[in-house]
């Protein structure tokens, strides 16, 4: 499990994030949702590490975060981060091969080169595997990028979750792999010891995948929960300032979200 | 992969037969011509230690065979640096010298030869290459303390990029001035330090660059997968577990120890640093651990080659080999540029 | 538009220095001249120009051209850089890059050294001509080198690594000359390569101040597509940017720019690199601006160098190149470490 407490970040005057406290649970599919500018993005640079809060404490496994070095925390967590541009030539089965590196020195060895070739099979690009990487399209290169993240939390370990920090991992995405993204990342989810935190725009793809939703507004949680309790008229209206028309179909449960 | 890792081990082979071949070349042609006999004599008498060597075997122990080596030690430290600094600025035209180290050489010798000329004094052989090392260490030490921002505590890729040149340009500058003060003798003494020079070569230098290039290689593969992972970006490495500040303070200090020392030693001699990186990426790719493997065979093969032209095209002279290390690197360069599409 | 006000503070503020620094550099020298000789001689030329006195004269034919050469050297510098480091989108981008710079050192190490070979004179034209000859070749073979047999086109990166590669190339070549050089002549390449601005003449001003000016005026209308550059070329492109046109004019407006002044002057190397620079430290990146406020700034660097390289040694002087990184590294360096986000 992954849990944030009380988290307060601000650069000089400006707070950017005000006490937030969620708790991010294994086995289910955390999502966080939120207007431009709400934090989200500050929320996973804390949550990763990247920038210490003022006010408050990240725990992974219940242990402080900065207890692990990071190389340690590189073993349990990996991060999918937006916009990656590579400084140099590589060919894919490269770029992946990176998302192994917590695991091995010097060479690669057996166990890295198959949790590669099976996370590039997961997500259908083992057949691009020596295709130089700046010839792909945006949406391959993602791809490209989700077998990397994967692969670097491919095998349980030990005594510990495995944490997976998907920062807007959909935009290059057409609807279908979005869709089909959305229905590996619940396959993965059927080891328990998974915890995945994503940030996302799409509210419907967060209606329709998500076991729990964080809602940020202005730096903080304004609400969080399962999405009847989050995406309700008065939440979306007050995060977005636009009224949404819901439409639930209760015996499938679902709901759709539309804005008129 | 297993392809792939095959195309990098061709190389390697392929470089490792080329370099053989340049260093029995280089072993075998110069001002003298020295037969194939003759070097199994005095080897043999060598290891005898018969003191009744002929002078061309002389001239093989005591010349060519540490000219040989201290080429391919040089060559190989160069081109290492060079893809240690172009992997960790993430940027295709940095040269090993940009924190300051080679600049700050230049100054330190060209100090050297207008002090040690207008004071008269001489104080053996070892001076020039430790006062070229003093300012190439200095250089660096002055980039790195000034490019440290004074909130973090850290130095930034960029801060110190731009520092980098900053010192490089006060220090070309310090050699300009010390060559505008210098006699004419002098000012040519200087010139030619700056464009390189091999003949220095003695078995005590050899000892000393040979173990600072061989334990700086050997730490550097070691760091390979962590400059690999900085491709994608300063965060992204650090989600794939690798320390980036630690990971800048090794290879800088790898760099700069490599750099000042053979630079003090030979002079400044700055294509190979930058084109072997490339050059090795066009053939194959980007993976640093095989750059750093075969960018020391590729260029200690670049500058054998290079020294051979040298000594040989104006025999009984030399030529500067700094000239001719553009001479043959630019065109093997523009025309595997051509050929491949290499774009990034 | 709050920055706006600031990009023109700055120009007023350069514009102001440019003044001062112009006027200094007129009156000190190698001997220094009154404000009352600099006004009379001004008359005097216009009315009767032959009875002027040695120091009226000094400063009609020595002193104001130099004072001029300097600001426009400076300007072609720093726009220069302006435009390559906007292109390349690479911060350790210089004018020379494409060749241009090594190529003009060559073209004047092969005059000095066959000229001496032959004991040619050729006049006061032959250097500069030389020098700027071998600048355009030098680019020219980058250009066609680096030009992609597909497609025709030249890639960022491929002009930049060729750019390299040939400056390699050339300046081996000096290296070459100044080995076979006897030792005036070593000196003769050498001072060139630190600059030298003793060249002033009326002739010189006029050919490079049309250069210099032209150049500066199609930059400036070429600085929003650069702008556009920042975000990438593709995206340069959706913004309506003829990319492969854009490349080709920057980069001819570049090699005249660097060509033509470092036919008459020998390499500055310092100012185009850092003036881009301090100006970003200063305000921001719009390139409009920096090519603008660049040529004021490039003039004032070149200018106080010029003045501290006539009155250090006094009656001597000091190579401007040497000149140049002793003031500009210091502000650089100053100035990079009060500003934390550069970048």
């Amino acid at each position: 499990m992954l849990s944030a407490k009380n988290i307060t970040y601000k650069i000089g005057n400006k707070i950017l994030l005000d006490d937030v406290s969620i708790n991010f649970e294994a086995g289910k599919l955390n999502i966080i949702i939120g207007p431009n500018g709400a934090g989200k993005s500050t929320l996973v640079k804390v949550i990763c590490n990247q920038i210490k809060p003022q006010i408050g404490s990240v725990s992974y496994n219940n242990k402080n975060i900065q207890e692990f070095s990071i190389a340690e925390l590189a073993c349990i967590r990996s991060v999918l981060s937006q916009n990656i541009e590579l400084a140099f030539p590589l060919k894919v089965i490269e770029v992946v091969m990176m998302g192994r590196y917590p695991h091995y020195t010097g060479k690669p060895g057996q166990k890295d080169e198959k949790a590669c070739e099976e996370a590039m099979r997961f997500f259908d690009v083992w057949d691009m595997a020596d295709r130089d990487y700046m010839t792909l399209s945006g949406g391959e290169k993602q791809r490209v990028h989700f077998a990397r993240v994967i692969s670097q939390i491919w095998y349980p370990v030990p005594n510990s979750c495995r944490y997976l920090i998907l920062d807007e991992p959909l935009t290059f995405l057409d609807v279908r792999y979005q869709f089909d993204f959305m229905h590996k990342v619940m396959e993965l989810l059927q080891s328990k010891d998974m915890v995945v935190i994503g940030v996302v725009h799409d509210l419907n793809l967060a209606a329709k995948f998500a076991d729990n939703i964080s809602l940020l507004h202005m730096g903080k949680l304004l609400a969080g929960g399962t999405k009847n309790e989050v995406l309700t008229k008065e939440n979306i209206k007050t995060a977005y300032r636009l009224e949404p028309v819901i439409v639930e179909q209760k015996e499938k449960n679902s709901m759709y979200l539309f804005f008129d | 992969m297993e392809q792939l890792r095959k195309q990098y081990r061709r190389t390697t082979i392929v470089l490792f037969l080329l370099f053989v071949i340049a260093e029995l070349l280089s072993l075998r042609y110069g001002a003298v011509d020295i037969s194939t006999d003759e070097i199994f004599s005095s080897l043999k008498k060598w290891f005898s230690s018969t003191n009744d060597m002929s002078l061309n075997e002389q001239i093989f122990l005591e010349l060519r065979v540490p000219r040989a080596l201290l080429c391919l030690v040089v060559g190989a430290t160069l081109a290492v640096g060079g893809v240690l600094m172009q992997a960790l600025f993430r940027n295709p035209i940095v040269e090993p010298g940009l924190v300051g180290t080679s600049s700050g050489a230049a100054f330190g010798a060209a100090l050297y030869f207008v002090l040690s000329a207008s004071l008269k004094f001489n104080l053996g052989e070892w001076v020039l290459p430790m006062v070229a090392c003093a300012g190439g260490l200095f250089a660096t030490y002055l980039v790195f303390t000034l490019s440290k921002s004074k909130q973090t505590g850290k130095s930034s890729i960029s801060a110190l990029l731009l520092t980098g040149i900053a010192i490089n340009a006060l220090f070309s500058s310090g050699v300009g001035f010390c060559t505008f003060t210098a006699r004419d003798s002098q000012a040519r003494s200087i010139t030619y330090w700056t464009l390189g020079t091999l003949s220095g070569a003695n078995w005590h230098a050899l000892t000393i660059i040979g173990t600072t290039t061989l334990v700086c290689i050997v730490v550097a593969l070691r760091y390979a997968k962590h400059l690999n992972a900085l491709m994608i970006g300063e965060d992204d490495a650090q989600f794939l577990g690798v320390n980036v500040k630690r990971l800048k303070l090794i290879v800088l200090l790898i760099n700069v120890i490599m750099v000042a020392v053979a630079t003090s030693f030979v002079g400044v001699i700055s294509f190979v640093g930058l084109i072997v990186p490339h050059l090795l990426r066009i053939l194959n790719g980007s993976d640093n651990r095989y750059l750093i493997r075969n960018g020391a065979l590729l260029g200690a093969i670049l500058l054998s080659i290079a020294d051979l032209v040298s000594r040989v095209i104006v025999r009984p002279g030399e030529l500067p080999i700094g000239i001719v290390t553009s001479f043959v690197g630019v065109p093997v360069f523009i025309i595997l540029l051509r050929k491949k599409n290499y774009y990034f | 538009m709050e920055q706006r006000k600031h990009y023109k503070g700055t120009t007023f503020f350069l514009l102001l220095l440019l003044i001062v620094t112009a006027l200094c550099s007129m009156y000190f020298g190698g001997v220094d001249l009154t404000i009352d000789e600099i006004v009379a001689a001004i008359q005097k030329r216009f009315t009767s120009p032959e009875d002027m006195s040695l120091n009226e004269r000094i400063f009609i034919e020595i002193r104001l051209p130099r004072a001029l050469l300097c600001l426009l050297v400076g300007a072609s510098l720093a726009v220069g850089g302006v435009l390559m480091q906007a292109l390349f989108r690479n911060p350790i981008v210089e004018p020379g890059l494409v060749g241009v710079s090594s190529g003009a050192a060559f073209g004047a190490a092969v005059y000095f050294v066959v000229g001496a070979m032959y004991n040619y004179q050729g006049g006061e034209w032959s250097l500069p001509l030389a020098a700027c000859a071998g600048g355009i070749l030098a680019s020219a073979i980058v250009f066609t080198i680096s030009r992609s047999k597909e497609t025709g086109k030249s890639s960022i990166v491929s002009l930049l690594l060729t750019g390299i590669a040939v400056n390699a190339l050339f300046l081996s070549g000096v290296g070459y000359l100044s080995f076979i050089a006897h030792n005036p002549q070593l000196r003769d390449i050498t001072f060139w390569c630190l600059g030298n601005l003793s060249g002033a003449n009326w002739n010189r001003i006029i050919i490079l101040g049309i250069t210099t000016i032209a150049c500066i005026a199609i930059a400036l209308r070429y600085s929003k597509h650069l702008n556009a550059l920042m975000i990438g070329e593709e995206e340069a492109q959706f913004l309506g940017v003829n990319i492969k046109r854009l490349k080709l004019i920057i980069l001819a407006i570049n090699v005249i720019l660097v060509a033509v002044a470092t036919a008459f002057v020998g390499i500055i190397s310092f100012v185009g690199l850092i003036v881009p620079h301090l100006l970003r430290f200063i305000n921001g990146s719009d390139n409009r601006f920096l090519i603008l406020n660049g040529a004021l700034l490039g003039a004032i660097l070149l200018s106080a160098a010029d003045i501290v390289a006539r009155l250090l040694l006094r009656p001597a002087e000091l190579p401007i190149g040497v000149v140049t990184s002793l003031i500009g590294v210091p502000v650089f360096i100053i100035l990079l470490r009060t500003k934390n986000h550069y970048f």
